[in-house]
Parts: C-alpha cells; structure tokens; sequence
C-alpha cells in the first residue's frame, strides 16, 4: 500500500459533514456507539436509544399504567359493571358509596364502567393493529419485492376488499356468526391492513432498487431473508407511524360499530359508546363525559409519543 | 489592474447546530474582478459550496455568518431581502450540480425561463418569447421553436443543463456561480457545456465563480483559483502559477491525486475464467396482457473473455450499458446469450444452482451510501454473506473472519459494531470490498467502484485494489466512466456505446492509438493530458 502507510488513519476524514477548521481537524464523529458492546443487535440498541427519550418512556409508562388500571381496578372496586346503586342516579364524583368518578344515568358507577370498557376498547385497539401490522407488513412487503404479475394480483385482491362495504361484511359475518365481540376484531382486522399492505409495498418498491438489496443478491442471500432483514426493516418508519395513527381509528370505529347497535352490547360497553352516552348528557352530567375522553385522550396522546420514540430508535441514524 | 466585482473579506460561517456550532467557512477572503473566472476548488466538506451560497445569502437560518462580501461595493450581507431578491437573478445568477432536479417538472422550459424575465425586467407576452427563443438559441439548444414548449423530462441531462443556464443568463448577470455544473453529466457533453460557459462569457462580459473538485477542469477553464480545505482557503493564485508550483502541501498532493502506473499483465497462459458470447439483455417498457410487448435493448449482443488474473476494464457513457452488462455476466439480470464461468454454462442456472457460484462471483457497487443497508452494522454486514455460504461458522469464527476482513481492507475492526452512517464515502467503499472479499472470490465486479469519491481518496481506494488483484490472483471486471482509473488498473479495454462494443483492445493500444472516432473523442473529452505532465 503506498499512501495508505498509516494504518488505520485511511481516508477518515473524506466526506464527513463539515469539518471543523485546523490543520488537524477532528476525526469523524465518535459517537456512543464505540462504547457499545460487543455484537449489540439492532433491537437492544433501538431499546437503549428510547430510553433515552424521555416523552417516550414517560408515554411507556402511563400506557402500561393505564392497561394494568383497566385489567385490575374492577376487581378492586366495589360496584360491579351493571350494578345499580339505586341511591345514586347520575350523580358527580363523590366518596360517598365509593363512586369516585359519579354514577351515569342508571346509577352504575362511572370509574367501574370506564375500565370495563377500557379493557374492551384497548383490546379492540390492540388486537387489530396487530392483526393490521403482521399481515399488511408481509403482504405488502411480499407483493412489492415479488412484483410483476404476483404483484399485481395480490394488489387486485386488495382493491377488491378495499371496495367491499364495511358495514355490509359486518351485518354478513353478524348474520352466519350470530352476536359476538370476536366478530368486532375479526372485522376491524379484516380492513385494517389494508392500508398498511399498501404502505409497505410502497416503500419495497423503493427500497428494492436500492444498491444493498442488489448486493444481498450477488452474495445469495435467499428471498426471505431479504424480505426480513433487509426489507421490513427499512420500511420500518412509515410503518410505525402507521400503527399509531390505527389504534384511535380502531377505537373509534368499535364506537361506531355499536353505536349502530352492531358492536358491543349492553350491559358490556367502551370508550367510544361512554363518550357517545356521555355527549346526551353533557350539560346535566359533564363527568360522563370527560372521564371517558380523557382516558381515551391520554393513550391516544401517549401512542403518539411512543410512536415518534421508536420510529427515532429504529433508525441507527438518529441519535 | 481591473475593478474588483466580488471581494469576500474575511468570510466565516458558523452553523449552530443542536450537537454544537461547527465552522464550515473560516476566514475566507478572495476577490473576482469583472470578466475573469475563479474556481473554487476543494474536496467534500471543504466548504466550497458553503462560500458560495452565502454569496447569494441563501444559507438557512441556524448559519451565521460573520465578514464581508462586497458586490460591486455593497456589502451584501447587510442589504434588506427586497433588495437582495433584486440582486439575485439580475446581478449574480446561479447554476447548479443537478440538471434533472432543479427544473420544476411540471413546467414547459419556456415559461420557467421566461418567469426570471418577468421578475427582473417585467418583460412579458411576445416580447418575453423572443427573448426567451433567443437565449435558448445562444445555449444551443436545436429547434428552440419546438424546444420552447417541452417539458423537462423531455431534454437530456446536458439540455437541462444548458436551460439552466439559459435562465442564469436571462437577465445578463454580472456575476455567474456555477456550482459543480458539469458533475453530473458525461465526460462529452461536459466538454460542450464548459464550451459553452466560455462563450457566453466572452459574450456577456460577466465573471464566474466556478466550483468545482476537478482539477483538470481548473487547469483549462479558470483564470485565478482558491483552493479550500476545512474552511479554509490554503491557497490562491493565477491558475497557471498554482498548477506548475503549488505552495502549500495540500495543493501539492491534490495535484498529485492521479491514478498512476499501469497493471502488470497476467501470465499469458492464464486459464479463461468467463466468457460471454452474443449477451443481449432487453428490459420492458411497456407490457401488454395481449398484443406485443415494447422493449428497449440495453445490452445488444456482446462477446467477452476475461482470463484468471486479468481486469477488463468497461468504459462508457451513461446510458451505454456497460452496468446492465456487468449485472447480466453476474446473473442479478435475466439475459440471453452463454455465459461461462470456469467452463460450465450459467446462463441457464436458476437460483439454488447459482447459489454456490455467488461466493465466487462478487461485486462492488458505486454509491458507498446506497449500498449498505443503513439498519445494520457493519459486522452485520460483511458477515451476511458468510451466514449463506458457511453456514457451519459459529458466532465467534464468523466474528475472526470480520476482523480479519477489516484489516485486509485498512479499516479499524472495533468499528464493527457501528452503523454504515458514521463513515465517510472511502471508508464505505472499503467496507464494501471487505464484504465482497471475506467469500474469497475468484472474480469481482467493480461497478464504478471509485466514481463517487474525492479524487484523494479515489487514489487510496485504486491502490488498495490493485494491492488485493495481486495478492489474491483476483480477476477484476472494472466498470468506469472514468478514463484515467480504467487506463491505471486495466489490461484491456472495452469502450461501449448504446448497448454494443466499438472499440475493444489493450489499455496500451487504447489510449494510445485509438481508432473509432468516438473512443477519441471521449478521451479528448476527460482532459488525460494532465497526467503525462506529471
């Protein structure tokens, strides 16, 4: 090697962003993970870089915070989900029988009912993006990197789901299934990856003609393979927003869906159908209103957070 | 001595960025006098382009800038915007790197040209199309009465070019900042363009400042140069003063950044390793469920031989298919035609049977950004492809094989555990090569290898491949637009053009005697001169 004499000082310095000035200008930066361990995998390093992130574990918090209040606190609490108090019809938060965030109309205790259907509307929430998540992510990624005719017939498939009426395959499944909750997550989950199929296949289709992906072929990488690590985790950042913009659109189309007396049903109930009860009586009783959305607000709040956390973790180059 | 038209006094520019202010520009002083061309000439990073943009004040906001710059007398730094949108466009105009971005798509040429005449000189209906007719006739572009009313995709990279500087021109400026403006176009149409800027300078009487990190361009273009190095200028003078006795150590080695020696040849009686006959490669344009399918024919039937040990090296323009080829002889493309490798036809391998073949068969590809995933590590990396052929390899061998790749390739093996992001253009290409290398392959596709690097690093790069060939007895199949990398590590030479091969020798005989008109003219074009002076 001729100009290479040195052996490690090589051509450290071409192409670093802006160099400060000197006659021995700094190296290019050397940032934390030259402390890292050894064959650190890319999930430990994102979970070491979102701890880091304040908003994003405070948000981490209160979510799991709030998931353990919605499983446990019934128990808990004295007042079961359809349990009268016939001492107390719609009346505001009180210590007086334990109805600590008030009563609804049929004197049933709020706080009760509130987690009841936390545990509805998060499960809802949950179950869908995930069902949303595995399989638009494979989907699209597979339809993308395959392309061509393949391509083309999967995307068709989707366009013909896409025009099916929502409303009609819900009153279809109701009529062969009869009244379900699973019904609610079937459906929900039915549509749902959609959109996330076809944001996926988008990135792939940029991402596969990017030079690494070529130099995955020449080493024989097999499909799968590059549809999983190269691919997917790529495309990981419009994915992850992706998902935290569907768990309030799920919440809200559970609302919906029984609202029109085709979701959940009394006495069982959610976030969304307690908002809904909650806006008929805002004047006389703005507590029916406000603990309901603001459980509701503060997990969608959360989400968010949480979503930027990790859409920055995932990507080594944030720092 | 002339009136001076630009001073730059002491020019710094200080970022303010969240991880701490860094300086790209410090210090920076130099003068243009009216007609004369500067070049302003530096590696990445240098701070080059920086300069020139706070020239025309348009740096984001978190700069800051401290100095002067007087134009014309006028410290442009502390005019108001309204005044300075007047200078800008009317008094210094710019041109820049990207002919196929920065001309809005969705306007014909006509009226983007014409919409700086309607700012500036509040020229408008037919007035404002003749001069717009006129000034694309002056940048030569043919037709102008057609072209007038073309969209942008509709031109060639050194038409867009020439639009750009028809709309640089449109209110005859005084001053021209031309950064990198011929870069990204072939070495012929370069040629032109730089012609052209001549010309018109001749013509209009205006100054350039020209940025550039090609130094041959320099030599036959620039009237005075600065050359600039983190920031700062080390050195400034009439060009032919710098170039024949450079001062300053950093000029001395710019200068000194040429790709030098030749290959030594490969034993004669050297086994063929693969060879190609009549290999046409054809992509679709348009498919049709029924009916004929349109296709365009990148690679139009081409014959090859490459022995063990030897580098062909494949020259062409964009466009020629000199990669499409490269690709196809690897199998990352569906071709027609026989390939051999080693005696046995793959070109009818599917797959799994090529599997086996690949570790032997490796490639390094241009874009040092592109070509690493930016989600995994390097170790990650270069370990892929020992995950796929050697399987057997645990955790800790496959870990002793990186380390050892690493320092083939100069590289420090603690880095690792870092991602792609935090090296420079060189030391990604090296990590490329050692991802390539660490499967010990017998040939190795260099697809551009060096072309998007500073010309010092460029010269490191060369040396470490020619470093490898010898030791390893490799067989290069070097892909390059670049006359002077291929003439320092080929054997032979095949110039491409649309798709066929025009001209097919020995480096020697090549360069030295070429005979189709149209390998003279690409090496007229690259300005080789420059290296039998030094």
């Amino acid at each position: 090697m001729t100009s290479d004499s040195k052996p490690y000082s090589g051509d450290q310095r071409d192409g670093a962003p802006l160099p400060a000035g000197g006659p021995n200008p700094p190296r290019a930066p050397e940032p934390e993970a030259a402390a890292a361990p050894v064959g650190e995998s890319l999930a430990k390093d994102a979970w070491r870089r979102l701890t880091q992130n304040r908003a994003a574990m405070a948000s981490l918090g209160l979510l799991i915070a709030i998931i353990v209040v919605c499983v446990a606190g019934p128990w808990l609490l004295p007042w079961g989900l359809a349990e009268v108090d016939w001492n107390a019809f719609g009346t505001g938060p009180t210590l007086e029988g334990a109805h600590y965030l008030g009563t609804d109309a049929n004197g049933r205790d709020l706080l009760t009912r509130v987690l009841y259907g936390g545990r509805v509307s998060l499960s809802v929430a949950l179950v869908a993006s995930f069902v949303s998540l595995v399989i638009g992510v494979l989907y699209g990624a597979i339809s993308g990197y395959l392309g061509g005719r393949v391509d083309n017939l999967m995307m068709r498939f989707v366009d013909i789901m896409y025009s099916l009426p929502f409303m009609f395959l819900v009153i279809l499944l109701m009529v062969v299934f009869g009244r379900n909750i699973f019904l609610i997550y079937a459906a929900i989950g039915a549509v749902e990856w959609l959109d996330m199929a076809r944001i996926v296949r988008g990135q792939t289709l940029a991402l596969k003609r990017r030079e690494f992906i070529e130099a995955a072929h020449a080493l024989g990488v097999r499909d799968t393979k590059i549809v999983t690590r190269h691919l997917i985790p790529n495309a990981i950042g419009p994915v992850i927003i992706y998902v935290t913009l569907t768990v309030p659109k799920v919440i809200l189309l559970e609302s919906f869906l029984s609202f029109l007396g085709l979701g959940v049903q009394e006495p069982l109930t959610s976030w969304g159908v307690l908002i809904s009860e909650g806006v008929d009586m805002m004047e006389s009783a703005p507590w029916m209103l406000l603990v309901p959305s603001f459980f509701l607000a503060a997990t969608l709040f959360c989400l968010n957070f949480l979503g930027d956390g990790l859409r920055d973790a995932l990507d080594p180059r944030t720092r | 001595m002339t009136q001076s038209l630009l001073e730059i006094d002491k020019l710094s520019v200080t970022f303010q960025l969240p991880t701490g202010p860094v300086t790209a520009v410090k210090d920076v002083s130099f003068t243009i006098a009216e007609g004369e061309t500067m070049a302003l000439v530096g590696e990445s990073g240098s701070g080059k382009s920086v300069t020139s943009t706070a020239a025309m004040r348009l740096l984001p906001e978190l700069a800051k800038t401290t100095g002067a710059i007087r134009f014309n007398g006028e410290n442009l730094l502390e005019v108001t915007p309204k005044r300075m949108r007047r200078v800008r466009g009317n008094d210094i105009s710019m041109i820049f790197q990207e002919p196929m971005t920065s001309l809005n798509p969705l306007h014909r040429i006509g009226k983007q040209i014409g919409e700086v005449l309607i700012r500036h000189k509040q020229l408008k209906g037919q007035a404002n199309r003749q001069r717009v007719l006129e000034l694309l006739n002056q940048v030569g572009i043919p037709e102008p009465e057609r072209r007038i009313d073309s969209y942008p995709y509709e031109l060639s990279g050194g038409q867009r070019q020439r639009v750009m500087i028809a709309m640089a021109l449109a209110c005859e400026p005084r001053l021209l900042i031309a950064d990198e403006p011929t870069t990204a176009l072939d070495v012929t149409v370069q040629a032109q363009i730089l012609d052209l800027l001549k010309s018109l300078q001749a013509e209009y009487g205006m100054a350039i400042l020209f940025i550039t990190h090609d130094l041959s361009i320099v030599r036959h273009f620039a009237d005075h140069v600065a050359v600039m190095r983190y920031g700062e200028v080390v050195e400034t003078g009439r060009t032919r003063e710098v170039f024949d006795n450079p001062r300053h150590d950093y000029t001395r080695m710019l200068l000194d950044a040429i790709p030098r020696g030749r290959k030594e040849p490969a034993p004669a009686d050297a086994p063929v390793l693969m060879s190609g006959r009549d290999i046409k490669v054809r992509f679709a344009l348009k498919k049709r469920l029924f009916g004929k399918s349109e296709y365009f024919e990148a690679v139009r039937g081409i014959d090859l031989s490459i022995r063990r040990g030897e580098t062909l090296g494949i020259v062409g323009e964009s466009g020629s298919g000199k990669s499409t080829l490269g690709r196809a002889l690897l199998r990352l493309l569906k071709s027609e035609g026989d390939i051999r490798f080693e005696e046995s036809d793959i070109s009818g391998l599917d797959k799994s049977s090529m599997r086996p073949l690949r570790s032997r068969l490796q490639v390094v590809f241009q874009d040092p950004f592109g070509s690493l995933s930016p989600r995994m590590t390097v170790g990650d990396i270069i370990s892929e492809g020992l995950k796929v052929h050697h399987p057997e390899l645990n955790r800790r061998q496959r870990e002793a094989e990186v380390i050892a790749a690493l320092e083939e390739v100069a590289l420090d093996p603690a880095m690792r555990n870092r991602y792609p992001h935090e090296f420079s253009g060189g030391q990604r290409q090296r990590i490329a090569i050692a991802r390539a290398l660490i499967l010990k392959p017998e040939l190795l596709l260099l697809d551009e290898p060096t072309s998007a690097l500073d010309r010092s690093v460029q010269v490191r790069v060369i040396d470490l491949l020619r470093d490898l060939q010898k030791k390893y007895g490799l067989t290069y199949l070097f892909i390059s637009h670049d006359l002077s990398v291929v003439r320092a590590l080929s054997d032979d030479v095949m110039v491409m053009k649309e798709g066929r091969v025009i001209e097919h020798g020995s480096v020697e005989s090549i360069f030295s005697n070429p005979r189709e008109p149209y390998t003279q003219a690409l090496l007229k074009a690259a300005f080789l001169e420059s290296e039998v002076a030094a």
